[in-house]
């Protein structure tokens, strides 16, 4: 360890150890005790009701369609920005950061607005048979919204970052667009792909504000997690609350992991050079 | 395949703009474009590849003409400067590559006893699974080599192709790249700066400055006869004296030197310091010792001559004489060219 | 075709048809997903008209939750910067053991849902909580009141400063703060004259985020605040109780309120990326084509 020469580390340290013990440590580490002064059965018992594996199984279903969705949206838009010119890139680019600093109820009460069966696209949609409000559809969209920015903003820079030359030797090579697209820039874009993908997919589990405004909230159909964890709060069922939030922390757990194990993996080629 | 560039052109903004380009390159030929950065030998290069445009002017391989034909069905094999090697393939999947999105179909098998081919010529029998992460410089510029040569290209094109490597390793692929070509017979354009990797490995050389061709020819004929005083420099360290041109002479502090063909008035003689003596008394311009740097094999002298410009010269490591001594140079093969 | 004159040859995704069926299809997404919303935001706002509007946001209960919004972010903005400045002091200024691990507990807010945070300050404040029966013998009040809205938007918001000075002050390096204790400075000395002026774009873009989220805030404040109307309502709180009462005109005006923050965010986001901030934090080590072709 090389010598301290920089004056400031028990002060600075200190500052961040009290401040994360305080504010980030304690409030999870007294939902962790919580839920675990439940005993297993019980625990079991809540974690495993008919209506909370419902709402784990619309939240897990929508966020996986809300992150195909912005997938495709979001490698088009990084693309879009990253390769072409044209009028108004600049204020797309500046519109996409929209979701992240718009308020999610904010966006909650839009989103209904413009999906209910009298607004601007509920209405044409359901003219089509297609209801958004209040569905899981409407859970999608709200999901959607609010994590757009992370694909985009993962895959861009390293978009921006390619080398050209790597695509110019496909072309020599005599590969077509297609070949050199699939075959040499989407693996390369893969980590950051991933990366986005993860980040948009967690936070689309933990989402609240934006989806109970336009979900319905109907148990068994429209009831996110989350929203659930918050009802058993309203009816002063607090183990049920402190189990079901426990769930939630946990998957978070899990997708931070598998998060930085895809990143590493991806990665493999890079290790040495 | 021959390959004929007549009057091309390239537009630029800034540099690297080629102004006016033609030169034919034999079939089998090793030709290399030397010159300083910017002065538009790259931009020929991707020209030739197809991955520029040119603005005017054509290019031909044989008697077809390529101006036109998109790069990927140009059938150039080309060398990148940092080897643009596919990062998340292995050596082998780089090389099999062109022939796995080639149009012609080859099965799984052919394909691998080509890659398998390849890999022994570069010599890299052991390292197929490798990634280029994993593997050395030198051993990329081989990679991205057999990567080329795998779809059989009509050209091989090398953009700076030792440019990022150290100064041993250099030296071994160079003689390895000729032998190669040796072997091969491909007709190989490559650019380099560094006119000593030119001389050592073409065939003949292009000179060029400012886009445009300053001289072409084999090594011994741009190293004895330098078109101007731009290639006298460029090839080498050279000294550079005023000089008088009068009546096919130059004339420096009153010494005459051969300058058949330059016109009369200002005029500069260039020589290099190894075509110098020092002599005590006699003939020569008379000069000055300011400085003697000691060489592991020479004596570098730096000496001012009467008119107070400057010149140096390798001796032997006998050499006797020390700062403020004078006496007179003597110099061997000087070229006279007008003034800059 | 003789000649193609001027430009390169086309590059991937160059062909034009290609090239125009995309910018349609992303700048239609970009109009239906996020313009949409906005606007949609402007015209509810004043679908009853402007006296409404303004009568709106005059409300004695719209105006205390804007205060309450205010007040809230006057105290965990700054409190937060604090932290996040220690914080990234000590990292990267620094070696520690369990360096690795303190980052990221700090990042872990950015993970975790709203809803879980807000759940886990009522078992640590709250009456069922760790400290709640001690904290009502005492007659503290945390939850429900001001003191909770804080913590909990000091939580979701904990690693917004952090996050942007970790990384610049990373690749900045300690040989300036070296230099400068080499000198004679004092710590102090050393923070304000050497490494402030050079991390100080940075710092405002993590305190326009910071201050962005926390005046946003809905999930976990909307847990620890007890939506007491006229008493601890905050903003985006207050606009959930009109929306409910269905008063969307009144819930847009005061939505609007908080669009118009959002875009003023997001245009001092694009001036300081114009200064180089939030540009470091790139995901460089993912450009794996580059770090070996350049190499």
């Amino acid at each position: 360890m090389r010598r301290r020469v920089l004056p400031g580390l028990p002060l600075a340290l200190g500052i961040t150890l009290v401040y994360v013990a305080i504010i980030v440590v304690l409030p999870l580490a007294a939902l962790v005790f919580k839920a675990a002064s439940l005993g297993p059965e019980d625990y079991w018992r809540i974690v495993s009701s008919d209506r909370a594996f419902a709402s784990y199984r619309v939240t897990v279903l929508c966020a996986l369609a809300a992150t195909v969705f912005n997938l495709v949206f979001g490698l088009s838009l990084a693309w879009v920005l990253v390769r072409y010119r044209f009028p108004g890139r600049r204020l797309v680019d500046a519109l996409v950061d929209l979701p992240f600093a718009l308020p999610t109820a904010v966006a909650g009460i839009a989103l209904t607005t413009l999906f209910a069966t009298n607004g601007w696209f509920g209405g044409p949609l359901s003219l089509l048979g297609i209801k958004v409000a209040y569905t899981p559809l409407g859970i999608i969209v709200a999901m959607s919204f609010t994590s757009i920015p992370f694909i985009v903003r993962t895959v861009q820079p390293v978009l921006e970052e390619l080398d050209p030359a790597l695509e110019e030797a496909g072309q020599t090579l005599g590969a077509s667009d297609l070949s050199i697209f699939t075959g040499v820039i989407l693996p390369l874009l893969a980590p950051a792909l991933l990366a986005g993908v993860s980040l948009s997919f967690s936070r689309s589990l933990g989402e609240f504000g934006a989806i109970i405004f336009i979900a319905g909230n109907q148990p068994f159909s429209t009831e996110i997690t989350a929203l659930l964890a918050f009802i058993r709060l309203e009816e002063y069922d607090y183990p049920a609350s402190a189990a079901i939030a426990s769930v939630m922390l946990l998957t978070a757990f899990v997708m931070l992991a598998v998060t930085n194990f895809m990143q590493a993996r991806a990665l493999r080629y890079t290790a040495r050079g | 395949m021959k390959i004929r560039l007549t009057n091309v052109v390239k537009e630029f903004q800034t540099f690297r703009a080629v102004h006016g380009v033609s030169l034919d390159i034999e079939s089998g030929e090793l030709v290399a474009l030397l010159g300083p950065s910017g002065s538009g030998k790259t931009t020929i290069l991707r020209m030739v590849a197809g991955l520029e445009y040119a603005d005017g002017g054509a290019i031909y391989f044989g008697e077809e003409n390529a101006t036109d034909i998109p790069v990927r069905e140009r059938g150039v094999g080309f060398v990148f400067q940092h080897y643009a090697l596919f990062p998340h393939m292995t050596v082998g999947e780089n090389i099999a590559f062109g022939m796995k999105v080639s149009k012609v179909k080859r099965s799984p098998e052919a394909i691998a006893k080509r890659v398998a081919e390849l890999l022994d010529l570069v010599q890299l029998g052991g390292l197929k699974d490798r990634f280029p992460g994993q593997i050395s410089g030198g051993q990329r510029q081989r990679v991205a080599l057999a990567r080329a040569l795998a779809v059989d290209p009509r050209v091989l094109l090398l953009d700076e192709p030792f440019g990022a490597l150290d100064a041993n390793v250099r030296r071994d692929l160079r003689r390895w790249l000729r032998k190669i070509h040796d072997e091969l017979g491909i007709t190989t354009l490559f650019v380099t700066h560094d006119q000593e990797e030119a001389l050592d490995l073409a065939d003949r050389v292009v000179i060029l400055n400012k886009g445009k061709i300053v001289q072409e020819g084999t090594p011994e004929t741009v190293c004895r006869n330098p078109a101007d005083a731009f290639v006298m420099n460029f090839l080498g360290d050279a000294n550079r004296l005023d000089a008088d041109i009068r009546g096919g002479k130059a004339y420096v502090d009153g010494v005459a030197f051969e300058a058949g063909g330059v016109a009369d008035g200002g005029g500069q003689i260039l020589f290099r310091p190894a075509d110098v003596t020092w002599h005590e008394e006699g003939q020569g311009i008379a000069a000055k010792i300011v400085r003697v740097i000691d060489r592991p094999d020479s004596r570098r002298v730096l000496a001012l001559t009467g008119s107070g410009q400057p010149v140096e010269f390798d001796t032997a490591p006998e050499f006797p004489y020390g700062k403020g001594e004078e006496g007179f140079l003597d110099i061997r093969r000087p070229r006279a060219y007008p003034a800059a | 075709m003789a000649h193609h004159g001027k430009g390169k040859p086309p590059r991937v995704g160059d062909n034009p048809v290609f090239r125009r069926t995309l910018l349609a299809f992303v700048l239609v997404l970009v109009a239906l997903m996020i313009v949409a919303p906005l606007v949609v935001i402007a015209v509810e706002a004043f679908s009853r008209g402007v006296g409404y509007f303004a009568a709106s946001i005059a409300d004695p209960d719209t105006r205390h939750a804007i205060l309450l919004t205010v007040v809230t972010a006057l105290i965990a903005v700054p409190v937060n910067t604090a932290f996040g400045v220690a914080a990234a002091w000590a990292i990267t200024k620094h070696d520690f053991r369990g360096k690795r691990l303190l980052t990221v507990v700090i990042e872990l807010p950015f993970s975790v849902s709203p809803i879980v945070a807000g759940v886990s300050y009522l078992f640590v404040y709250g009456l069922q909580g760790l400290f709640g029966p001690a904290l009502q013998s005492a007659e503290i009040k945390i939850l429900f009141a001001l003191p909770g809205i804080v913590l909990a938007s000091m939580f979701v918001t904990a690693p917004f400063v952090a996050r942007e000075l970790i990384p610049l002050m990373q690749a900045q390096g300690r040989d300036l703060e070296e230099a400068a204790t080499s000198l004679g400075a004092s710590g102090w000395r050393t923070f304000f004259s050497v490494t402030l002026p050079n991390i100080k774009w940075a710092l405002l873009y993590g305190v326009v985020l910071c201050n962005s989220r926390v005046m946003g805030e809905f999930g976990a404040v909307s847990v620890v605040s007890g939506n007491i109307r006229g008493q601890t309502n905050t903003l985006p709180l207050h606009i959930e109780l009109l929306y409910h009462d269905y008063n969307a005109a009144g819930s847009f005006a005061a939505a609007s309120i908080l669009a118009g923050l959002a875009i003023v965010t997001l245009i001092a986001k694009v001036a300081l990326e114009r200064q180089g901030a939030g540009r470091v934090q790139r995901p460089s080590q993912l450009a794996g084509a580059d770090s070996i072709t350049r190499r």
